[in-house]
């Protein structure tokens, strides 16, 4: 193909843009309607994933030790738990160590009339892990090590964020998969009338020796275009109402700062930016493509 | 005068045929045929008129010589091309042979005068030097020249059928087909039209027009086929409109 025909048909594309402003308009307020809804929930969906995520690794595992270890045997049982894929981190909380967390979370006061520390026997491990979901296969294994007397897990909040998380993740699945259906049906139908109302040039073209290329060109570099405009008119929006929300919550419950922790509004479009207009341009392509193949056959 | 019965055109050898159609039949639904059986033979820089009223089959003729539909059954044979044979990628090529008029101009609305007549430059990919040379050569050929930036609905019918025909003309066709191209328009502008037409033919295009304008044919004298529920009932020489009983 010659660079002049090329340069014509993204010429051609670009003036439709301008020529059928009607159509223009319409198509882009339904692929911005779509992907707006589509970013919104996107936004959400992960902010609430990392909140499940934070509240995992939140949650630990406190293997209680034998009194009397050796320190070379606690160290040897430390780096059989950091080896572990399911451990994102290990703390050492000598019995010492316990006795002042003890004391100063329970406001004991003075407490110099004990002799002895009372929680000899409670050197532990506090034990952080990267997925909650592993918590059983980890507790069996701490079982088996000999020098941990006991073993103190939530159980319940594990199996609890296990479920959540799933459900979130199924949720998202279906939520998208939903969305992306109805904008393509609502996309295709916006870019379908547009393209039927050109059916007659569309015939002319093909009378008078056009390829299918050549016809076609122009209104799927239109569409392209169109997707394009419709997809940044939604990230710029929720961009802003992301922001706007994000110090709303700070500012009107500040006492929920530590469990809404919102992602950085830069990681949440690090994805959505290029995905938003992935889904623009691509259904941009597919309705201008399948629709003028319709109007080909002439 | 009225002639029944088609007379076959002999003495030119089949590479000076435009057009060879044999036995070519068209039914849109099964036991309804538009054409029946046609045999057609025009010869290379004829002028040929196509007459006959309403659902005689003119349409599907010109139809399938543009290869927009497929005979049911039998042989069509443009500019040596076997339409029926063609696969569907090579139709926009051959259809660059031929140049194509309509009754109702089918210009592009949206485009002026130059870029209508443009376009089918730009469809074979002629460099823009090129279509900047040939546009306004063609547009001065019908007599356009000073009206390149107008745009279609600024034009009277008459020129609107002139750019139709800048258009059809400017990639050089050998063959023109014209499909009622003075029905919308009136006595005046139907004559400075059909003078073009035989302006373009006397340069050697071979052109077939469809008309119902039975003043037209019977002044022009021209090979005239008349046809008649599907079946061509005449082919004269110099012939004239023929009057239905």
């Amino acid at each position: 193909m010659r660079i002049n025909t090329l340069f014509y048909c993204i010429w051609q594309g670009i003036r439709n843009i301008f020529k059928n402003k009607w159509f223009t308009l319409a198509s882009v307020a339904t692929i911005s309607a779509c992907l707006f809804l589509f970013g919104l929930f996107y936004s959400i969906l992960t902010n609430f994933q990392h909140m499940v995520k934070n509240a995992e690794q939140g949650l630990c595992v406190s293997a209680l030790l034998e009194a009397g270890l050796s320190d070379e045997r606690v160290a040897e049982i430390r780096g059989m738990i950091v080896r572990r894929t399911e451990v994102s981190n290990v703390d050492y909380v000598s019995a010492e160590d316990t006795w002042a967390q003890f004391v100063e979370e329970n406001k004991l006061g003075d407490v110099s009339f004990y002799t002895e520390n009372p929680l000899e026997d409670c050197a532990h491990f506090d034990i952080y892990l990267s997925d909650v979901s592993m918590q059983n296969a980890l507790v069996n294994y701490l079982e088996s090590i000999e020098g941990i007397r006991k073993i103190n897990q939530s159980f319940l909040t594990a199996q609890a964020l296990t479920g959540v998380n799933a459900i979130i993740g199924y949720v998202s699945i279906g939520i998208i998969i939903i969305l992306f259906l109805v904008s393509i049906f609502l996309i295709s139908n916006t870019v379908a009338i547009g393209i039927s109302v050109r059916k007659e040039e569309i015939q002319i073209m093909k009378y008078i020796g056009a390829t299918d290329f050549f016809t076609r060109a122009p209104f799927v570099i239109e569409g392209m275009l169109i997707g394009v405009i419709g997809s940044f008119i939604p990230l710029i929006a929720v961009y802003f109402i992301y922001n706007e929300a994000m110090m709303y919550v700070a500012k009107r419950f500040p006492s929920l700062s530590q469990l809404l922790a919102f992602l950085p509004v830069e990681t949440v479009f690090t994805n959505l930016v290029p995905v938003c207009i992935g889904l623009g341009v691509g259904i941009g392509f597919i309705g201008s493509f399948t629709t003028v193949r319709k109007h080909l056959s002439v | 005068m009225k002639t029944t019965g088609t007379r076959r055109r002999s003495g030119a050898g089949a590479s000076d045929k435009a057009i060879v159609m044999e036995h070519v039949s068209k039914a849109y639904t099964v036991g309804v045929p538009a054409l029946n059986d046609v045999n057609l033979h025009i010869n290379k820089g004829e002028f040929v008129f196509i007459v006959g009223d309403s659902g005689s089959g003119k349409s599907t003729l010109i139809k399938l010589l543009l290869r927009e539909l497929l005979p049911t059954s039998g042989k069509i044979v443009v500019n040596g091309t076997d339409v029926v044979r063609l696969k569907r990628r090579a139709i926009p090529k051959f259809r660059r042979s031929l140049g194509v008029v309509f009754q109702d101009f089918r210009l592009l609305k949206d485009r002026n005068v130059y870029d209508n007549v443009a376009f089918a430059q730009r469809i074979i990919q002629m460099p823009n030097r090129e279509i900047r040379k040939n546009v306004p050569s063609i547009l001065s050929t019908v007599g356009l020249a000073g009206k390149y930036k107008a745009r279609p609905k600024q034009l009277s019918g008459g020129e609107q059928q002139r750019v139709a025909l800048a258009r059809a003309l400017v990639n050089k066709p050998q063959i023109l087909l014209a499909d009622e191209p003075t029905g919308n328009l009136d006595p005046k502008n139907s004559w400075e039209i059909m003078n073009l037409l035989e302006k373009i033919n006397n340069n050697g295009t071979t052109v077939l027009v469809v008309t119902h304008n039975r003043e037209i044919v019977n002044a022009m004298q021209k090979r005239v086929i008349t046809m008649k529920k599907g079946i061509i009932v005449s082919d004269e020489e110099k012939g004239g409109y023929i009057d239905e009983d």
